[in-house]
């Protein structure tokens, strides 16, 4: 595992709002190519770790070095050409209800690649819906589509840039076991696909056996445990990620 | 007792410190309109999409307004008037008052309930929702696609229906002189345009252009910065709209000092 290329390195990483600690030294490593799942009680700290890492927030103290580079030392221009590389799959979505489908996918293309033409525009578009089994929503509006649609089109749209990062906040939030399984299936399948890095956002275990390499679990602001699926949960010691581990379906 | 002096005088504190903290906040937002208006990339399709919104969507309820505006204020001028047996300056007077003042104060304060509640909402629910987040991080600029749009869309327009409200508030006026005192519209339009000088016209224009300013800018900071989910969204709304006019006020009384003063020379 240590040999392989760290994509994203994070270093006694700091977190605070006002008087509420929230990351409290947490300490990372993400590897090329690898599903790594961030676990934790809600509240945790786990989706202010991503945004860090998209620019979205800044930390306290500390480092969060992606390709090598420390994002909260990058210019506007710089961030950007960081921000090309990191797709950021949001947990309610975000798809801008004002546009269609189509229009969602097309917002981000034509604003960060110049000169595409109208024939290859509507070819990328069409090859990330039927990726995302969903060709026939293009020209529907969010507000018409489910829940486990929104996901989908969600993940297309931060496809279309061909992110070298995926990061999935809360991907199977508020959606039914079935859906569940789909939205893991095709988190998988875009590893696949695009060989694509992930860190996957969640506190549903099931997700995290389905799509996660490794695991890595917050707790109190510091990752309490780190490593694959069997080796953090069946028998953990720690009482804490015992319980988050027993009261999951998973063990029932 | 101690201890409720401390508390008091830090509550005290606090509230100054969010109104200094607010207004440099404001300065910034309005700062980084004109730092980011100028620079390319243009986002054109989405200005001109805002402008036909806030103009064309607009349109029914400033001619209503203004419509009623001119006929209730001919009305309510008339018996002074007509006390001095003065009411054949019914058109100079109605002309006067709606071009300089009624006409761009009625117009703003309606945008201001109509588009800057309308933008606050949008742009809030957006914030709220993510959806500015998600264009963050796809490398766009979300401030200049929904601000300097909104920005420069409200203060183009609101000039434009402005003499739009001029207009239908002049033929509101008309019908009233004409089924009370049996003006003709050319003679109507003829006392018009000799007591309107072209300073009257201007000087609405240019306020115009603030108050449309005013309007666009403050309902997009005030989504911009909502939080609190829902409940945000409707505060963002409220403060748009009573901000706006407050300020559409102060600004309305500045630029009476500033064109008395133009008067005068």
């Amino acid at each position: 595992m240590d040999n392989r290329e760290k994509v994203v390195v994070v270093r006694d990483l700091y977190k605070a709002f006002g008087e509420l600690e929230v990351l409290k030294g947490v300490d990372m490593d993400l590897y090329r190519e690898e599903n790594l799942v961030v676990l934790g009680r809600s509240g945790t700290g786990k989706s202010v770790l991503i945004k860090i890492m998209v620019g979205l927030l800044q930390q306290d103290s500390g480092s969060m070095e992606v390709f090598g580079k420390e994002i909260s030392r990058l210019g506007v221009r710089e961030l950007n050409e960081m921000r090309l590389k990191i797709g950021f799959s949001f947990q309610n979505s975000a798809l801008y209800d004002s546009m269609t489908v189509r229009e969602n996918m097309e917002f981000p293309l034509v604003r960060n690649i110049k000169n595409l033409t109208k024939k290859e525009i509507s070819f990328r578009i069409e090859e990330l819906l039927d990726a995302v089994g969903l060709p026939q929503t293009i020209n529907q509006m969010p507000s018409e589509l489910s829940g486990g649609q929104k996901k989908r089109i969600g993940v297309a749209r931060t496809l279309v840039l061909n992110p070298e990062i995926m990061l999935y906040d809360e991907p199977t939030a508020g959606l039914d076991p079935i859906t569940c399984v789909e939205i893991n299936n095709l988190i998988n399948e875009v590893r696949e696909r695009y060989k694509t890095t992930s860190i996957v956002i969640t506190h549903d275990l099931s997700c995290a056996k389905q799509t996660g390499d490794r695991m890595a679990v917050l707790l109190e602001g510091q990752f309490g445990a780190l490593g694959t699926f069997e080796e953090v949960f069946p028998h953990a010691e720690d009482q804490r990620i015992k319980s988050f581990y027993d009261y999951n379906f998973i063990n029932s | 007792m101690a201890g409720q002096t401390t508390t008091r005088k830090h509550v005290f504190s606090k509230k100054i410190d969010a109104f200094f903290k607010g207004l440099a906040d404001a300065w910034k937002f309005v700062k980084r309109f004109f730092q980011e208006v100028f620079v390319p990339p243009y986002e054109f399709k989405e200005v001109i999409h805002q402008c036909y919104r806030i103009g064309v969507e607009s349109l029914p309820l400033i001619s209503l307004t203004g419509f009623i505006v001119g006929i209730v204020f001919t009305n309510q001028s008339r018996p002074s008037l007509s006390e001095f047996g003065a009411t054949s300056w019914l058109p100079s007077l109605i002309a006067i008052a709606i071009v300089r003042a009624m006409g761009p104060l009625v117009t703003a304060l309606i945008a201001a309930g109509k588009v800057g509640s309308g933008i606050g909402a949008e742009i809030g629910s957006m914030k709220v929702t993510e959806q500015i987040d998600a264009m963050e991080v796809s490398a766009t600029n979300p401030y200049k696609f929904l601000v300097v749009t909104r920005v420069l869309a409200t203060t183009f327009m609101i000039p434009v229906l402005v003499m739009y409200t001029d207009f239908v508030a002049l033929m509101g006026a008309f019908i009233n002189v004409n089924a009370n005192e049996l003006v003709s519209i050319s003679t109507f339009f003829a006392q018009v345009f000799s007591s309107v000088t072209f300073l009257d016209i201007f000087s609405s224009i240019i306020k115009s252009l603030f108050f449309g300013f005013t309007i666009g800018m403050v309902g997009c900071y005030k989504g911009y910065n909502s939080s609190k989910g829902t409940e945000g969204v409707g505060r963002a709304a409220n403060a748009a709209v009573v901000v706006s006019m407050f300020l559409i006020f102060i600004e309305e009384l500045l630029s009476l000092q500033i064109i008395n003063l133009f008067r005068m020379k």
